[in-house]
This record gives C-alpha cells, structure tokens and sequence, in this order.
C-alpha cells in the first residue's frame, strides 16, 4: 500500500474554502503538544488562548483595534502577491508611514491648528509607506534585484530612523528622557468610536479598504490583471498586460495602505511616537494574507482570527505564565500548516495497491 | 499452424516483446484498456492513433516509465516486470523520445555520457560515440555544443544515444514530426538498416504515407483500446485514418471564386535581435499579406517563428514602427493591445501558459484577449455577462466539448482548449489573424473544424497568416508558403508550386535560384 498525492483536474473549491480551518485545527494539536511539553494544561492554555478573550468586551474591542493593521497591510500584501510580487517589508513601510504623519503632529505640536491635521497626517503617511515601498519595487524591475531581500532590509533603516528620531529631535522635551515624542493633540489622534472604549476610526477604514479590494479584485480589468499577472506570466503578457508595471502599483498601493496603517496606530491606540509601536505587525500581516486566501473577505476573518492570538497570548501570560514568545510560534506554524493544506487544492491523496496480477520472474 | 500476426510470417517463433491484456488506470480513466501486441524480430511496427488515443501510456509501460494497472508484458517469450528504464535499457530496449533530454550547455559528448549506465572511461566513450554514428551514417561531431545544433541533428544524438546500448527493440516516438522531408528520408534509411540487422522498432506516428511507405505492421489504438493490427500496405491511408477517427474524417474546403483585396498586414525589412542567447535573430524579413489570403510559413521548429510570432504580436517591439504595417498603420512599436484594437487576432503555439492561464476560466480567458476592443469592460469594471456570452457562442459555433459552462481552461482537452482559443479570436471579427501551430497535438476531428475555421475567415476578408510545421495542413490552406529558416524567410511559393522537395530544400537551407543556377550552369 501506498500514498500518493495525485494532481486534480480542476482546482477544489470545497477544499479552497476548508484548507486554512484544517490549517488552524493542526495548528491547534501542535499546540497542545508544546503546551504539555512545557507542563501546562492545555485545554486551560487553549482556553485562555480563545474563549477568554471572546467574553468580556475590554478584549473584544482590542482585538478589532490588533486586527486594524494586521487586515489593511495584508490587503495590501495580498495584492502585491497575487501579483508575484514579494513584498516582505510591510513592517517598514507601517514605521515610515507613522514617522512621516508623526511629522505634522510633532510641528503642529500646541499651535492650534484646525481639523486639516489629521487627514493631512493619513494622506503624508500613506505617500510615504508608498514611496518606501517603491524603493524595492523600482530596485527589481531596473536592476532585477531580489524584492524579498530588498524590502526586507529596509525594514530594519526604517526601525532604526524611527529610533533615532524619538531619541534625538523629536524627543519629548518633559518626557523624563524616555525615548518618545510628546502625546499628540487631540487634532492630530484618531477619534474612538465607543466613548470610553478603545475602538477608533481606524476600523471602519480598515472594512472600507476590504470593500475596496474585494470590488478591485472581483470587478474591475485592473484586479483582473493583477491576478493574471501572478497566475500566468506569459499569458498575461499576451494579453497585452505588463508584469513590471504591476510590481510598482502593488508596491506603491501596499506600501501605502502600511503607512497608513502606521499613522494610524501611532495616532490611535499609542497616542505618541515611540519605539516599539508595532508587535510585528508588517510579518504577521504575511500570515494574515496566507490565511485569508489572498482573499479581502478572508483577510479580513484571519486578521481577527490573528488578532486574537495576540490578545489570548497575553492573557495566557497573565494568568498562566506562558511566555509572550509562544504566540509568535503559533503563528509561525500557523503559516506552515497553512502552506502545507494548500497543496490540497490541486492535489489529493490517494491509497493506491499494489497489483498482485503481474507475475515476478520466469514463470 | 495458427498465429495473430496478418501477414503469417513468423510461424514457429515467439514474438520479441509480447503486451498482454495490459491496462493502465488514472483515477477512472482508462488510458489502456486490455491492449495486446506483438513485435517481432526483423519487423518496423507502427503504433498508430489520434492524441489521447493511448500511445504513449502503452509505450511508457513498455519501456519501464509506468507499472500497468493489470496485464503482462512478456519478453522473448518470458513474463518481465521492469522496475524502470533503466531495467528496460539493460534488456534491450531502447527509446528515442518526442521532446529530446539534451542539456544545451554540454557537448553531443557529455550530453551522451550523462544518458549512459556504463562504465567506460569518456574517451573510450566518445571513440564509440564516433563510431556507431559514422556505422549508421549520423554524422555528429561530439564536441560541439547541443544548442549549437539543428533539430534534426539533435534528434540523431538521442538516436545514437539509444543505439550505443545495442539494443533488440528501439521505440521511437514521432521522430519525423520535427524533420524535414529529406532529413526524414534520411531516417528512413537508417531505420530500414536496423530493421536488417534483425532489431525490432515499434513507429510511433499519425502521419500515414509514412507509416504505409516504412512499416510492416500496424497496430491501431482509439480511445485507450486496441481496434486493429493490420498490414499498412495493404490498408489506403483513408482506410487506416477512419480505424484511427472511428468514422469519416470531414474534408476542409475552400469556398469558390476567394478574392483577395488590399494588403491588410505588411512586414518590411523587419530584423530582430533575440532578447535571450539561444534564440534566433530575424533577418530582413518581409511579408505582403492582402485580405481574402492564407499564407503559409513553413520551417523546422526553432528557426524563428516564435520570434516572428512575437513581433507581429506585439510582445516583442520593434524599434522603427514602419517594419510591421497592420491595415494600413505603421504598428512596429504598438503594444499586443493596441495592434488588437487595430483588427489584429493572434493564436500562440502553446496552449496553456501563453494563450490562456490555465487555472483561470474559461470566461476569464476570454477576457484576457477580449478586454481590448470586444465590450467586455466598461469604465475598468468586467462586464462578466458580456464575458460568459463568448463563452458560449464558441462553445457552440466551434463544438467545444466541456463539463461545465465555464471550467478551468486546464481541464478542457487539446482539441477542445483550441478550438475555444480559434473560436475566442475569430468572434471578434478580426482583419488579421496569425496564427501558430494551430492543429499541433489536436484529434484530426477538431483539426478539421480549425482549418475550416480559417479557410473561412479568408473567404471572410481577413488576411491570415499560418505559421506550422505540418506540410499537409499547410497544402490543405495556404494560398502561398515561404519557409524560415536561420531567422529568414523565403520568398512565398504559390501552394501548387510549393512540391515537397522544394520546400524540403528550403527548410534545409539552401536557395531554390542557387541550386537552379547550379543546374544551369552544368547544362
């Protein structure tokens, strides 16, 4: 007996639509493992995960508020995916984005400035995320130099301006030489939605940017092209759309929706420019993408599911004392599972027995 | 004293390689249905059929590539399972492919020792290589380096390949779809030379007058099943086609009194450096192409076409936009869509991968060529009715047969996938169709409804351009045919002047006025 995996004749819906729950399911065994190896319970651990989060209405509002970046960068990645194009540098477009709209916020810093403030912010991040991203992207279709690697380095230029900004020039001047800037003015923050609660603005734009997507990809010749660039290269070509051209779009439009992101959680939830404003948020974002099918709709599910983790990875701390680092391994296999279900879209296993007719030898 | 084989001349003798009720399952399908063969010693077997027919599963069985579902395959009369092609070659079996296994970068040489299981040293090798190939008349110089060297010459070094392991039995899987007349006359003597040595040779091919002029006995396969063994010689080719088809093959016609109008595409002087170091570079190559005309280019593959296929298209730009003229408009240095939204129609060679996306439906696939100049999109949003309409009326116009109303291109079959290709492009009403390769790898049925397609859209009023490797189909359409060759193109014979040895010697290379001067000058 034998298993083979046996390619499809068409694509599986049905399984399209179940890989990223089996994904999650064994995700969850393997969990549970790393759990008992570490001597806890792991149905206490699983629950403190999931359900715990899920019940009271502090945590829900935060993991719609985790959820906001995660979804908008990786709506942004997923285009670029689609289209074959490799943006791993999300994380530094976020940190450019809220460095340039941090900008306005610190110069218009006690100066009265009327209602432009804040919109000028989202429009100064959102070309700056861009024109970030547009470095790797213009970096490959000139010199064909790798986007992966390109992208990735900047991550690691734009973590280190942003440090230098709130260590040196931006630094509250009464901030007991921490390294942030002062709290913004309430111009320059982005409004709640719940008086008293945490859930801003920010998310009602993140569900308009999924709307966005999901009319572009679905709808329109451009989405069209986006998809046949990365599904058919030479097909694409013949149908008369350009591969080079698209990098540079998707770039640009990832890199902006990132830095728009950024400014976005900067001016939000953190209030102030700081180090450390994102969790990781551009990486994760990848995960969310993967999970989500490259699909708005499930991007939008799997940055929520995403979101969560980050949340029940703290409550896990709390109360059980597992390490904050553990979340980051869920969701490193996570994306493993992920990959691995989605071969069974074109494949299948199957049980294949040997024959007994055919004789061995003479006989 | 009974025996299977028509022509009784091997009573008393057991057959060299015996398949027995072999069968071969994928999935639900069946690709052989209980086939059985004999090959004798001394005999040139002809192994014929339509594609999808079963040919190449019953010879990858037989030669170790895949284990049969169910049946037996005796060797010299004993019962053998070969684990693979190595076991296979080690018994005496040998086997050219369709599509080579030659590494580019390495010498005939190199490019032999890598397919050798032995043990000599690489001189002793090469000393060989020489040897076998000056013995059979396939001249190689094994130093030279493989992508240095035509396809003929290509397909010798797998030829040599197999016969430097002496074998009994050699399979050679459609050897002459890629040569010219000559260099497949050629073959045929090299072929008949092995034949007298006492081997055996099973003759993959769908081309008939070959297979009556060469082989002794033919074993017809349809549909996964075996339908005759018969003597070919004794068969006409309509006899041995409609074994093949199950049923009378329609005939291509042209309609009375086509009339040609104005030049609708014209090439000027186009040259064309390749963009990648093995491609070819066209050289002066001028074409006056009018409406209501089918011109033919004929050529071995690999001379140039797919790069004349691109610059008419659009992929490939030139720099002086006077060098490709589309109805009248200078469109050299025209984008593939804006030469479309002139009136141009273009079918790529390959199927999958450049005229479709195959993971993409059937109505996307549409949309990919459509979204020029057919109404699929309005304002940038995809008008999807618009798309799934010409979906169905190819469907129904062209015959493509389909399990769904719009699948996945991929899970269409050749024939089908090109007949929606054709259909997409000819409903679009195109001034200009050029066309690649349009029946290679297609059932003869769906062949007959394409060039019928063509001969029609002439008869229509566009011009159109058929660049293929199949003389016959060509004869069949073509008003005139001009061969490339080394990235040039020769002036266009008129089809009833075009012989096969005219076209053989300019597929070769040589000049018709040279040879004709030659002549002159001896007389």
């Amino acid at each position: 007996m034998q298993l083979v995996l046996e390619k499809r004749a068409e694509r599986s819906n049905t399984i399209a639509l179940v890989s990223p729950l089996i994904a999650i399911g064994l995700t969850i065994v393997t969990m549970s493992i790393l759990f008992a190896i570490l001597g806890k319970n792991p149905l206490l651990a699983l629950h403190a995960y999931f359900i715990a989060p899920l019940t009271d209405s502090y945590s829900l509002q935060e993991i719609a508020v985790k959820a906001t970046p995660l979804v908008m960068i990786a709506i942004g990645l997923s285009l670029c995916y689609l289209a074959n194009a490799w943006n791993i540098g999300a994380e530094g477009q976020f940190l450019i984005g809220a460095v340039a709209g941090s900008w306005i916020a610190v110069k218009t810093q006690g100066t009265d400035a009327g209602a432009w403030v804040l919109p000028a912010m989202f429009v100064l991040a959102a070309v700056a995320g861009a024109l970030y991203a547009l470095i790797p992207a213009i970096c490959k279709v000139k010199f064909g130099a790798s986007e992966i690697l390109t992208s990735l380095m900047l991550v690691y230029v734009a973590d280190l301006f942003l440090d230098y900004l709130v260590r040196g020039p931006w630094r509250d001047p009464q901030g007991f030489n921490f390294p942030t800037t002062a709290e913004f003015d309430p111009v320059a923050t982005v409004p709640v939605l719940i008086e008293g609660g945490r859930l801003h603005l920010g998310a009602i734009i993140a569900l308009l940017v999924v709307a966005a997507a999901a009319v572009l990809l679905g709808r329109t010749i451009k989405g069209f092209e986006i998809r046949v660039v990365g599904a058919a290269p030479r097909a694409a070509r013949f149908g008369g759309f350009n591969a080079n051209q698209l990098i540079i779009l998707t770039f640009a439009v990832s890199g902006a929706l990132a830095g728009l992101a950024g400014i976005i959680e900067v001016a939000g939830p953190v209030g102030h420019l700081q180090p450390g404003i994102s969790p990781g948020y551009g990486f994760t974002a990848i995960i969310v993408a993967f999970l989500g099918r490259l699909n708005p709709i499930g991007i939008l599910i799997a940055g929520l599911f995403l979101a969560l983790t980050f949340i029940g990875g703290e409550q896990a701390q709390i109360a059980m004392k597992i390490p904050l680092d553990v979340t980051k391994v869920f969701q490193g296999i996570l994306l493993f599972y992920v990959l691995a279900c989605d071969s069974l879209i074109l494949y299948r296993f199957r049980l294949v027995f040997p024959n007994r007719q055919v004789t061995r030898g003479a006989g | 004293m009974f025996n299977s084989t028509p022509n009784g001349l091997h009573s008393g003798e057991t057959p060299l390689l015996q398949a027995i009720g072999l069968t071969k399952r994928y999935g639900d399908f069946l690709a052989n249905d209980k086939i059985d063969i004999d090959i004798w010693p001394k005999e040139i077997h002809a192994l014929l059929g339509e594609n999808g027919a079963g040919k190449s599963t019953l010879v990858k069985a037989v030669y170790g590539l895949i284990q049969p579902s169910a049946g037996e395959i005796r060797w010299q009369g004993e019962p053998i399972v070969l684990s693979g092609p190595s076991e296979a070659r080690a018994r005496g079996i040998g086997m050219v492919f369709q599509h080579f296994s030659l590494f580019d970068n390495l010498t005939v040489a190199e490019n032999v020792a890598l397919g050798l299981d032995g043990k000599e040293s690489f001189k002793d090798m090469s000393a060989r290589l020489e040897q076998v190939s000056k013995t059979y008349g396939l001249p190689l110089d094994p130093r030279r380096e493989v992508w240095q060297l035509s396809v003929g010459e290509r397909q010798r070094i797998e030829i040599v390949r197999a016969l430097m392991q002496d074998p009994k039995f050699l399979i050679l899987d459609e050897p002459t779809a890629v040569l010219t007349p000559q260099e497949a006359d050629q073959l045929f003597i090299v072929l008949e030379r092995l034949k007298a040595e006492g081997r055996a040779i099973l003759y993959i091919s769908h081309k008939l007058e070959e297979v009556k002029r060469l082989c002794d006995t033919a074993t017809i396969l349809r549909g996964g099943r075996k339908v005759a063994t018969c003597n070919p010689r004794a068969e006409t080719a309509a006899s041995l086609a409609r074994m093949m088809v199950g049923g009378e093959i329609r005939e291509v016609r042209a309609a009375a009194g086509r009339q040609t109008t104005v030049p609708r595409l014209v090439v000027n002087d186009l040259s064309l450096a390749p963009d990648d170091a093995h491609g070819v570079r066209l050289e002066h190559i001028s074409i006056e192409l009018k409406g209501g005309e089918i011109l033919g280019i004929a050529g071995v593959a690999g001379n140039g076409q797919d790069e004349l296929f691109a610059a008419l298209s659009g992929e490939r730009l030139a720099k002086d936009p006077g060098t490709v003229v589309i109805e009248g408009i200078a469109a050299g240095h025209m984008s593939i869509t804006q030469r479309r939204k002139l009136g141009a129609a273009f079918v790529p060679e390959e199927r999958l991968g450049h005229g479709t996306a195959p993971r993409m439906r059937l109505s996307e696939n549409a949309l990919l060529t459509g979204h020029a100049a057919s109404g699929m999109v309005r304002h940038g949003f995809i008008d999807t009715a618009a798309t799934l309409k010409t979906v169905d009326k190819a469907t129904e116009t062209f015959d493509v047969r389909k399990a769904k109303r719009d699948p996945e291109a991929a899970s269409l079959s050749g024939g089908n996938l090109q007949k929606f290709i054709v259909g997409r492009e000819i409903l679009r009403n195109p001034a200009v169709l050029v066309v690649s390769q349009p029946t290679w790898g297609v059932d003869a049925g769906a062949a007959a409804v394409i060039r019928q397609a063509l001969l029609d859209l002439a008869t229509g009023g566009a011009a159109v351009l058929v660049t293929s490797q199949d003389l016959d189909e060509l004869a069949e359409i073509a008003d005139r045919i001009a061969v490339m060759f080394h990235g040039r193109l020769s002036q266009p014979l008129a089809t009833s002047e075009a012989t096969r040895e005219k076209l053989g010697l300019l597929m070769g290379g040589s000049s018709l006025d040279q040879k004709e001067a030659a002549h002159a000058a001896r007389a």
